[in-house]
């Protein structure tokens, strides 16, 4: 598993394989009864969807899959779940919290 | 989502736990920057806390509800046992973030910290002119062995923060500390104005730049980070004398963060011992939990209810708290007093014009970060 910095922006895509990098570490905050997503110098409280994504966001599942999965537990359309997850993922990307 | 620095208080609500807690292991350190933040009052290595009292400072740390951890000094490799306290912070789920000068790191000492579950390394640099940077730290050959740490990190595959103090006497540097950083393979940059208390306080003059300057650095901040979206983080540090708002100074007194000292004291910011007539608590003798809830100096800039025209009836009194109180101190004579960062402070007229001032007259020789005789806390 790479954990160079990326030397250009990741674009998310479908068939894109989402994951957190080894830097990076979602973990419950007891304290607080939430999660949180923590990165250098970064603290991020994810909201339950986007927490729903990233606990998804696993190195083997693709984008179109987690949408898949997500149309299925939700009985939804998959075109406009796809088309969020994307958007959802790409902000991450940018804030370096997701690598694929 | 919400985005935020580990000092916001956008996390915090009423009074709750703190999320980051700032480690000074030690005040020794072979660098001299004249812009350090560590108290002109240096701590004294016999004072410094020990092994066992660390291990149990994190534990309870990380009890009360802080998620990240930052191993900062002085310079935190001179102590020997910062493999234990990094494996402590490991076990106890804390994000350890090593702040370092880098100059007296081995590659196996970086490899064993990394083995034993070290989360991220920052590494200052001075400039991307080595004479300068080296001139700077008033350390021979230091430019050089920070970017071979910072090397080591990348290939140990550690995230990496260059963090680069920006002052008149590297201003001018920024598109290659820009550049350096991406070369080195950084994840993040922290192009941080120099904040002027303390020892940067007395290098004021040899330190401020220039309006036009700072305006220049923001420029060129934003266009690098539209360029480097997605490949590498920069975080601007804007020097407040020529703002208009204060900063939310460490996201408000007593909300996010605290600071220990090398010799256990604890405190609601790094600098909040220049603050005359406050006590604070030590972890050899109080519960950190309590420290944090109860204390005098936590309770006393805490929230609102010190604050003083034009603080208490202004609108923004909850997203600044009223910037910084050493700030105040210094510059109005009162803590209480808003911040004169503020342009609603009676004080900012004067407080822009000497930054204005200063860095149009020549620059001073640097006073150097130095034990001083009769200078020393304790």
């Amino acid at each position: 598993m790479s954990q160079g910095r990326p030397t250009q922006r990741t674009m998310i895509a479908a068939a894109s394989v989402p994951r957190l990098p080894s830097h990076v570490k979602l973990r419950h905050d007891a304290a607080r009864e939430r999660w949180v997503i923590l990165a250098p110098e970064r603290l991020l409280t994810p909201d339950a969807i986007a927490l729903e994504v990233l606990k998804l966001c696993d190195g083997e599942r693709s984008v179109d899959g987690i949408a898949d999965l997500l149309a299925d537990r939700y009985a939804a359309g998959k075109d406009q779940i796809l088309g969020d997850v994307m958007s959802m993922l790409q902000d991450l990307a940018d804030k370096g919290v997701i690598t694929a | 989502m919400s985005a935020e620095l580990g000092d916001s208080s956008e996390a915090v609500t009423a009074l709750t736990a703190p999320i980051g807690l700032l480690a000074e292991l030690t005040h020794r350190c072979p660098l001299q920057c004249p812009y350090c933040s560590n108290p002109l009052a240096l701590e004294r290595v016999d004072g410094e806390l020990g092994s066992d009292i660390w291990q149990d400072v994190l534990a309870q740390a990380a009890e009360l509800g802080v998620l990240q951890l930052h191993l900062s000094g002085g310079e935190p490799t001179l102590r020997r046992d910062l493999e234990d306290i990094v494996g402590r912070a490991a076990s106890l789920g804390l994000y350890s973030n090593l702040i370092t000068a880098g100059v007296l790191l081995t590659r196996d000492r970086l490899a064993a910290l990394a083995e034993r579950g070290l989360d991220h390394v920052q590494v200052s640099i001075q400039d991307s002119d080595a004479a300068n940077a080296d001139r700077i730290a008033h350390y021979a050959g230091g430019h050089a062995k920070k970017l071979e740490v910072a090397r080591w990190t990348r290939a140990l595959k550690l995230p990496l923060t260059i963090n680069a103090p920006i002052h008149r006497q590297n201003i001018d540097s920024l598109p290659a500390i820009i550049e350096l950083a991406l070369e080195l393979g950084a994840h993040r940059l922290e192009v941080a104005h120099v904040q002027y208390y303390g020892w940067a306080l007395e290098n004021r003059q040899a330190l401020m730049p220039t309006r036009a300057q700072v305006l220049n650095s923001a420029e060129l901040v934003d266009q690098a980070r539209a360029r480097l979206k997605g490949v590498l983080v920069i975080d601007f540090v804007v020097p407040d004398y020529y703002a208009r708002r204060p900063k939310p100074c460490m996201g408000g007194w007593g909300r996010g963060i605290m600071t220990i000292t090398p010799s256990g004291n604890v405190l609601p910011c790094h600098a909040a011992q220049s603050i005359g007539g406050l006590a604070f608590d030590n972890v050899r003798q109080r519960r950190l939990k309590d420290i944090w809830f109860h204390s005098a100096a936590f309770q006393a800039f805490r929230g609102t209810h010190w604050m003083r025209e034009p603080c208490r009836s202004c609108d923004l009194r909850e997203l600044d708290w009223g910037g910084c109180r050493c700030q105040a101190l210094a510059f109005t004579g009162s803590a209480a007093n808003a911040d004169p960062a503020c342009d609603k402070s009676p004080a900012h007229a004067a407080f822009t014009a000497i930054a204005e001032a200063e860095a149009g007259r020549p620059a001073p020789p640097f006073h150097f970060r130095r034990p001083r005789a009769g200078r020393h806390a304790g």
